[in-house]
This record gives C-alpha cells, sequence and structure tokens, in this order.
C-alpha cells in the first residue's frame, strides 16, 4: 500500500466555516475512508483566517495569509492508504469540497525515514 | 478476600490467599449449614479469615524457627496487623485489580485471571465462557501467574504514578470483559450476566478512589450500564438472540439507564474525549425513542470512533447507521466498500441492506453469513429470514 496526502483548497475563506450539515457530510466522507481501514492519518485542518496565516518570504518580508497574491488556499490535509494514485483519486471523488468550489489535490507522499 | 490478603502478603502468597479465602468458605458452609447464616456474614468471614492467617502464619514461624536462626525477624513478619474494614477492602480490590491487569500478559490470559481471582470463577465457568477446554484455560492462567509473580508490580501500594501508567490496561480489560460477556460466544445467559455484572462491580470499585475516578472510568461505567440495560430484552425465552428493532423496550431496566446517564454526566469533567465517551454516547442515543435525528447522531459518533480506532465490528456498525440515516440503497455501496469478505457479519448487513431492492442478492449474502458464523442461534435467526425472503419472492 501507499500513502497519499490529499490536500484541500478553497476559494473563498467565507466557506471555511462549514454548516453542520457540510460538517456532517465531510464527516461521512472521512469515515468512509476510515471504515475502509484506508486512512493512515486523519490530518489537520489549516487555519486561513487572520492571525492563523502568515508567509514568509526573502529579506525578512512577512505578509498576512497566503491570500494576497493568490485565488486559493489549503484549507487542511488528510494522508490516505491506497493501492494505486487512481485509488486515491477516487476516494477524492466523493469529498463534498467540489460543492462550494474547492478541488483536492492528490500527492503520493514519499516518507522520510 | 483474595485481594485483602494478597495485598498483606504481596502476589508471591497468592495461592496461600486463596487457600484460606476457600477453607474459610467451606468452614462458612459447613457452620452456617448447621448454624444458620450469622447476622453480618461478611464480617463473620473476615474474623475466620483472619484467625487462619495466624494460624498460617504460627505454623510457618514454628517451622522457620526450626531451619533458621532469624525468628525474631520472622515473628515480626507473623503477626501483620491488619483489619478487613471497608477501606481495606476496597483498596485491596483496587490494587489486586491493578495487579492482574499486567501488560505482561496477553489480554485474554488478563482476562481469565480477572475471571478467577476478582470474580471468583471456576476454570470450568471461564471455560464455558470462552468456548475452550478448561486444559487450555488452566494452562493460561499457569503462564500468567508465573509472569504475576515474577514481576515485581507492588500490590500494597497504590502510588499515583503507578496507577496512571497502568490505568489504560486496566479499563481496557474492563472493556474487553464486559463484552466477553455482552457478546458471548456461549449461550448460557448466567454466565453472561455473570460477566457483565461483574465488570460493572469491578468498574464501581474504580470510582471509589479518587485517582481511577476518571473522565474515562465513568466513560466506561456508563456504556456498561447503557448496555447491561437490554440483557433481558435480548433473548427470548429460548435463549434466541432478538435484534435491537424488534426488542420489547419496556423490558429495557430503566433504572440501569438513568445510572448510566450519570455517569456520562461524571465523564464529562475534562477535556479528554476517548472512545469509550463516543461508545457511551452511542449506546446512549440507543436507549432513546427514535426522532428524525437519532440515527444522524449516532452515525456521526461512529464517524467519529472509527477515526480513533479502526475494527471491523465499528466499520460494520457505522455502516448500518449511515443505512438508517440515507436508506439501504445508498448503504449498499459503502457497505461494498468495507470488502470484509470473511465476516459473517459483513454478509448480514449487505443481506439487509437487499433486503428491500433485490431479494437474490439478499438471500446469497445471509445464506454466506450464515455459513461464516459460529453461532448457533446466529444461524437460526439468518435461516429464518431467508426462509422469509423466499416466500415473500414466490409471492
Amino acid at each position: 500500500m501507499k500513502e497519499f496526502a490529499l490536500i484541500f483548497r478553497l476559494k473563498d475563506a467565507a466557506d471555511f466555516q462549514p454548516s453542520p450539515e457540510q460538517m456532517q457530510e465531510r464527516m461521512n466522507w472521512l469515515g468512509s475512508i476510515a471504515a475502509q481501514n484506508k486512512l493512515a492519518d486523519k490530518g489537520n485542518t489549516l487555519l486561513p483566517v487572520p492571525g492563523s496565516a502568515k508567509t514568509v518570504r526573502p529579506d525578512n518580508v512577512v505578509t498576512d495569509g497566503p491570500y494576497t497574491e493568490i485565488k486559493e488556499f489549503i484549507s487542511g490535509y488528510i494522508v490516505v492508504k491506497a493501492a494505486t494514485i487512481d485509488e486515491a483519486v477516487e476516494m477524492a471523488k466523493g469529498n463534498p469540497i467540489f460543492k462550494i468550489g474547492g478541488n483536492i489535490e492528490v500527492r503520493e507522499v514519499l516518507k522520510r525515514d | 478476600m483474595t485481594a485483602v490478603l494478597c495485598r498483606h502478603f504481596g502476589l508471591k502468597h497468592i495461592e496461600t490467599a486463596e487457600d484460606i479465602a476457600s477453607d474459610t468458605f467451606l468452614k462458612a458452609s459447613e457452620n452456617w449449614a448447621i448454624n444458620g447464616v450469622p447476622d453480618n456474614p461478611a464480617a463473620w468471614l473476615y474474623a475466620v479469615a483472619k484467625n487462619k492467617i495466624k494460624d498460617y502464619f504460627k505454623r510457618i514461624s514454628v517451622f522457620e524457627a526450626q531451619v533458621k536462626e532469624v525468628i525474631k525477624q520472622n515473628e515480626t513478619e507473623a503477626e501483620p496487623d491488619f483489619e478487613f474494614n471497608q477501606q481495606n477492602i476496597s483498596d485491596s480490590q483496587l490494587a489486586m485489580i491493578f495487579a492482574v491487569c499486567n501488560p505482561n500478559n496477553s489480554a485474554k490470559s488478563q482476562i481469565c485471571l480477572a475471571l478467577q481471582i476478582l470474580c471468583g470463577f471456576s476454570i470450568e465457568e471461564i471455560a464455558n465462557a470462552f468456548l475452550t477446554k478448561s486444559e487450555t484455560v488452566k494452562k493460561c492462567l499457569h503462564r500468567a501467574r508465573t509472569n504475576l509473580r515474577n514481576d515485581n508490580f507492588q500490590i500494597q501500594s497504590l502510588r499515583k504514578t503507578e496507577i496512571q501508567s497502568r490505568l489504560d490496561t486496566v479499563l481496557k480489560i474492563l472493556y474487553l470483559l464486559f463484552n466477553e460477556g455482552y457478546f458471548s460466544k456461549t449461550n448460557d445467559q448466567l454466565i453472561r450476566k455473570k460477566l457483565c455484572s461483574e465488570s460493572v462491580r469491578l468498574a464501581l470499585v474504580l470510582t471509589e478512589n479518587s485517582l481511577t475516578n476518571t473522565p474515562q472510568t465513568n466513560a466506561l461505567l456508563a456504556l456498561m450500564c447503557f448496555q447491561s440495560s437490554r440483557l433481558e430484552a435480548r433473548t427470548n425465552s429460548k435463549g434466541e438472540a432478538i435484534l435491537f428493532d424488534k426488542q420489547d423496550k419496556s423490558r429495557w431496566d430503566k433504572s440501569l439507564i438513568e445510572r448510566g446517564c450519570f455517569y456520562l454526566v461524571n465523564a464529562t469533567n475534562g477535556n479528554e474525549i476517548s472512545k469509550y465517551h463516543i461508545e457511551a454516547g452511542i449506546a446512549y442515543w440507543h436507549t432513546t425513542p427514535t426522532d428524525k435525528n437519532k440515527w444522524q447522531h449516532i452515525l456521526q459518533l461512529y464517524n467519529q470512533l472509527i477515526l480513533i480506532e479502526y475494527s471491523p465490528v465499528t466499520a460494520l456498525n457505522r455502516t448500518f447507521a449511515f443505512a438508517k440515516v440515507y436508506g439501504r440503497e445508498k448503504a449498499i455501496p459503502e457497505a461494498e466498500k468495507l470488502n470484509l469478505k470473511d465476516s459473517s457479519y459483513y454478509h448480514g448487513l449487505l443481506g439487509y441492506l437487499y433486503a428491500e431492492s433485490d431479494i437474490d442478492k439478499a438471500v446469497y449474502h445471509y445464506e454466506k453469513a450464515a455459513q461464516l458464523t459460529k453461532s448457533r442461534t446466529e444461524k437460526q435467526t439468518l435461516t429464518k429470514e431467508i426462509e422469509r425472503l423466499k416466500e415473500e419472492n414466490c409471492r
């Protein structure tokens, strides 16, 4: 089994606060992967709000958040176990994030020893 | 009683302690048969045990005196000053629970030991509960006892650090002990109930000491209370299992449900959420009347539980809850993704999910489940269901 990181991206910080129904959908999706014993790491949420997000650039330039220059921001990640990247992609397809204009990047994990 | 004695003499003398305890009960059965049961049977028993210990140490010290010259030292040991009072009894039981739940032994042998030493089960009763041979249980217990004796766990002391480091193991063993009763392979109702009530008793001992009265302990106890409340309703007079949906809810034990709620509230005194909290939460929702959100709550708790710890049973139960919320049709792909083809419960679940839409497939899965299950009553229930579906198909 290989491991793949699923990286969630959202367009609008306003979508970051899910409604109870959205939360249930999200948890159902996560629970479904865990129920197949394919969740390697339940990951974390990355807060996009002011004060919780800064970007450090060369020459000690620090800006607030990642959203000044790019339109999307990373809202979180999980790590799944799958035989192939296609299987990981299939898992990602069921995520409700697409309903609110988000996307998921699937990346194979190369573990540091 | 064995626990109190052992705490005093150390685990090395566990056999002696057990001998004295059983001698005491033997004497009681002789004496009480003739003179009737005394006013305070517990006090009577402990008084007799105390005398027997004195006799035992007198004998030992006489023997030791002839062999060794360190009589003085032995005499101080020979007159131990201890009391069988309530505090000592509950402390000793607690110490014994912690001694028995020794991670050096396998979970199974810890359970066997707990049943024998803490719950006073006979080897036959243990073998019966596990559906194994007495000989196997005997060997298992022998190995476990040797390990215990070699372990330097100090039963006399109940120090904070030791208790904290071992509490997780203790809770896990009590959890397994309870499940052994609740989901037991044996059809012997008496043994099942005894296993459940003994685990509740031991968990109660934990709540009596401030060091072990943690939110987790309370959550586990709440879980046990909620589950126990359904023990009577779960089987019919023939000992056949009654599925949750078909249980007579008036046979649920209301007082146990109330106690479960009490301990569940106690369990929220803290920030930690353990799997016992979530399982107790699930068990709580099961005791409530069906409203539109009930199964959504249960499903969300199962989602959390499966994130804490994967187990095939949790995965299957989660899918059942999913079907209750979103309908059987939508749950079928969820169930098939689990791919637990060797599990009778997996096929049982798929049989249930297909029963409304595709009777052939439902029958196929129920038949698979009946082949795979080891439980006789389970097989009967499944066979009945298959016959019912086939009849429905003919109509």
